[in-house]
């Protein structure tokens, strides 16, 4: 669809009742009006994050499964579909709806069309900037992984494009999986004048000094704003140590609370973190750190229209989180006069490629940047019968397939594959490019394995993941969805406690045995021992599965018989 | 003082050759071997051989540790007493095959702060105990060891 057709499409939907005026040349003037923000207040803060190396315009499916446990059950973020819609105030059928839920997805995604791609960001970027002098650009991190380029160019090709966003200030989580040597290069090479990075959270494992700056002090429009770096908290856990075998990361209230009273009496007017930790760890850290004007939250990859607004000993912390790849610019005006926030206006902007005209300079850099892999990007593996999505708590259709070749492929009774919250998503009828595979599983640990397990160490796996996920206390999560598993049936209670929580361990008709060993191919592992073993990379695997398929029908998902969680507005039922 | 963290680092390792040389400190602490609690397989048995009974909370004991484990083979575990005469800083791992993990006596005008590198063989309560003025108090904090991956 092109932006004539889009334009359309808004008229169409104006016909129908909703809130835009009708006539071509007025849908015209209501597309400009979607982005129209007017500017408010002295200081502006733009956010992007999780945008996981995508420079091209995707198709992303929100999750229809986002459950929240305990004091997080039916709060922001874990509200989907149309209970999310109400909680907004968001109108169904809308370019809105399209961008925040998975509702009707197939039947909105070809009418709206591809969202976010640099090219189209950079414009809006622009756009927003022009209303507000001195506006800085925060970047939550994820930047530099995702697609095969950017695994291919160790992340240099997303360097190169923040850089030519105007992004001024970044925090980490998987640039750090390019390794500490890789980051430090970066930082004090590409970066040195350009783009600063933050993390009080990322400490020497010697004697934990520093790695980089807690925060750095900016003046907007003459008002000093602090903006603390807090990386992703669980990243040598998360992901392999080895990486990062010098640093040390973890949440680190106390110094939080340290860092934001330095900043304070540094003379910061306005006190922001620009943080990955997870909406939910942000929501506790808000609740106990003061003196934080707002947390931009990203990780978890929660496109909040609205911030939540917590209250903590020292006064009121919004906390805001900005989705995942390039989807959504986070726009925050504050108004802040006699050294201290008084009003605020916050808007999440979905980024449709149809309504934003290309950057000609982003748009030259990502064809320069791609031009040495467009073939390989462009291999046609298979065609998608059925939509090919992964975000969910549970499963994901593109996740499916990956089992379902794992098992195919490595002759394995049961397929592990990690709960990553990034890929992005097919179309039905769309083909599956060797770009696409890549999306889903670009990584530099990217081995498949294949272990002889028991049923108990299989049950033990299973435990040990869903506690990450649905621990009460969001300080012991890791923001990650659920392991997803081929060929083995079973039952979640996500309210259970740890341990307690899985069960029904079902292989065919069979229940699984504890003391029994079973074949079970994964991949990402994070030890150093699987490294050195070597292993395919997952990508060739599934590639060689698909390549031997024509067309492919819509994989039957493995999904858990879910408990306890009945009527839980982070479940479409 | 010294501020640069290289130098910092340079007279630590200094420090380290001489120990390994055995010239400077290590030894100390094997006259006061509590064989007993270190080789105690329940809480209440540790406590004992401690000679704690059932010490008392407060805010006065202090342990500050991540709450997921980056590794479980070196866990650092930071145990902080503001109790005035502080004798004795020990640290105990719930769910470990020999709970006392580290015991360490306080000499006089020392600043009763102490962190140890702790081995942890899977998700536990880890305790902290001090004996301060021959009476005892402690602090708690639930550490996870987790098998790692997966991270969104």
């Amino acid at each position: 669809m092109n932006r004539r057709e889009f334009l359309h499409v808004l008229t169409a939907a104006a016909a129908a009742g909703m809130v835009l005026p009708s006539g071509p040349a007025r849908a015209e003037a209501a597309a400009a009006a979607f982005y129209d923000a007017p500017a408010f207040g002295n200081v502006s803060l733009l956010h992007i994050t999780d945008c996981h190396a995508q420079l091209k315009p995707i198709h992303f499916r929100e999750p229809s499964v986002n459950l929240g446990i305990g004091d997080m059950a039916g709060r922001a973020p874990h509200l989907v579909a149309g209970k999310f819609l109400e909680h907004f105030g968001v109108k169904p059928g809308t370019p809105e709806a399209h961008a925040f839920t998975s509702v009707e997805f197939e039947r909105w995604a070809p009418v709206y069309g591809r969202v976010g791609g640099f090219a189209h960001l950079a414009t809006l970027v622009k756009r927003v900037r022009a209303t507000r002098p001195g506006a800085l650009l925060l970047d939550g991190g994820d930047t530099w992984q995702g697609s095969g380029t950017a695994l291919w160019t160790q992340g240099q090709d997303m360097v190169d494009a923040a850089k030519l966003l105007g992004v001024d200030i970044m925090t980490l989580h998987w640039e750090c999986t390019y390794g500490q040597d890789r980051v430090q290069e970066v930082a004090e090479k590409d970066f040195a004048g350009h783009i600063e990075i933050v993390a009080q959270n990322i400490k020497t494992a010697d004697f934990g000094d520093d790695v980089f700056k807690p925060f750095t002090l900016r003046r907007v429009n003459g008002v000093p704003v602090a903006v603390i770096g807090q990386a992703f908290p669980y990243t040598p856990i998360a992901n392999p140590r080895y990486m990062v075998a010098d640093w040390t990361f973890g949440i680190r209230e106390e110094e939080m609370q340290a860092t934001v009273d330095a900043a304070r009496a540094a003379g910061a007017a306005v006190v922001v973190v620009l943080s990955h930790n997870g909406m939910d760890v942000d929501l506790k850290m808000a609740s106990r750190v003061s003196g934080i004007d707002a947390i931009f939250g990203g990780h978890t990859h929660d496109g909040m229209p609205a911030p939540s607004i917590v209250t903590n000993p020292g006064g009121r912390t919004l906390v805001t989180n900005a989705g995942s790849n390039a989807k959504f610019l986070g726009v925050l005006d504050l108004e802040v006069t006699d050294g201290r926030v008084r009003d605020f206006r916050y808007r999440l902007m979905p980024v449709f490629a149809n309504l934003l005209p290309a950057d000609p300079e982003m748009d030259a850099l990502i064809t320069r940047v791609r031009a040495p892999y467009e073939d390989k990007l462009g291999e046609v593996l298979a065609v998608s019968e059925g939509l090919l999505y992964r975000r969910g708590n549970f499963n994901g259709s593109f996740d499916q397939l990956i089992l379902d070749a794992l098992m195919a492929e490595k002759d394995a009774e049961i397929a592990f594959s990690p709960g990553f919250r990034w890929g992005t998503t097919i179309l039905p009828g769309q083909p599956i490019t060797m770009e696409n595979l890549l999306d889903q599983t670009a990584i530099t640990y990217p081995y498949v394995t294949l272990t002889a397990m028991t049923g108990e160490q299989i049950k033990a796996v299973l435990e040990d993941v869903c506690d990450n996920l649905f621990n009460p206390d969001p300080y012991y999560q890791q923001g990650g969805d659920m392991v997803r598993v081929g060929g083995l049936a079973y039952s979640c209670d996500p309210t259970a406690p740890a341990g307690r929580r899985i069960g029904d361990l079902t292989l065919g008709d069979r229940p699984l045995e504890a003391a029994k060993t079973y074949k079970v191919a994964g991949w990402a592992p994070v030890s150093e021992e699987a490294r050195d073993a070597g292993g395919e990379p997952v990508w060739e695997v599934v590639a060689r599965n698909l390549r031997a398929r024509t067309s492919l029908a819509a994989p039957a998902l493995n999904l858990p018989a879910l408990k306890g969680v009945d009527g839980n507005p982070g479940l479409d039922a | 003082m010294i501020e640069h963290p290289m130098e910092r680092r340079q007279v630590l390792t200094l420090l380290g050759a001489l120990a390994a040389a055995g010239m400077v400190f290590p030894r100390m602490a094997l006259a006061n071997w509590d064989k007993a609690a270190f080789e105690a397989r329940t809480m209440d048995e540790a406590l004992k051989a401690l000679g704690a009974g059932t010490p008392a909370t407060g805010g006065d004991v202090q342990i500050i540790a991540s709450d997921i484990a980056e590794n479980g083979a070196v866990v650092p575990v930071q145990a902080v007493s503001k109790l005035p005469n502080t004798e004795r800083i020990a640290i105990l791992v719930e769910k470990n095959p020999s709970m006392l993990a580290g015991s360490f006596d306080i000499a006089a005008d020392t600043i009763p702060d102490v962190t140890a590198r702790i081995k942890m063989g899977q998700t536990s309560n880890v305790h902290v105990l001090v004996k301060a003025d021959g009476k005892f108090y402690t602090a708690s904090k639930e550490i996870k060891v987790t098998l790692g991956g997966c991270g969104g």
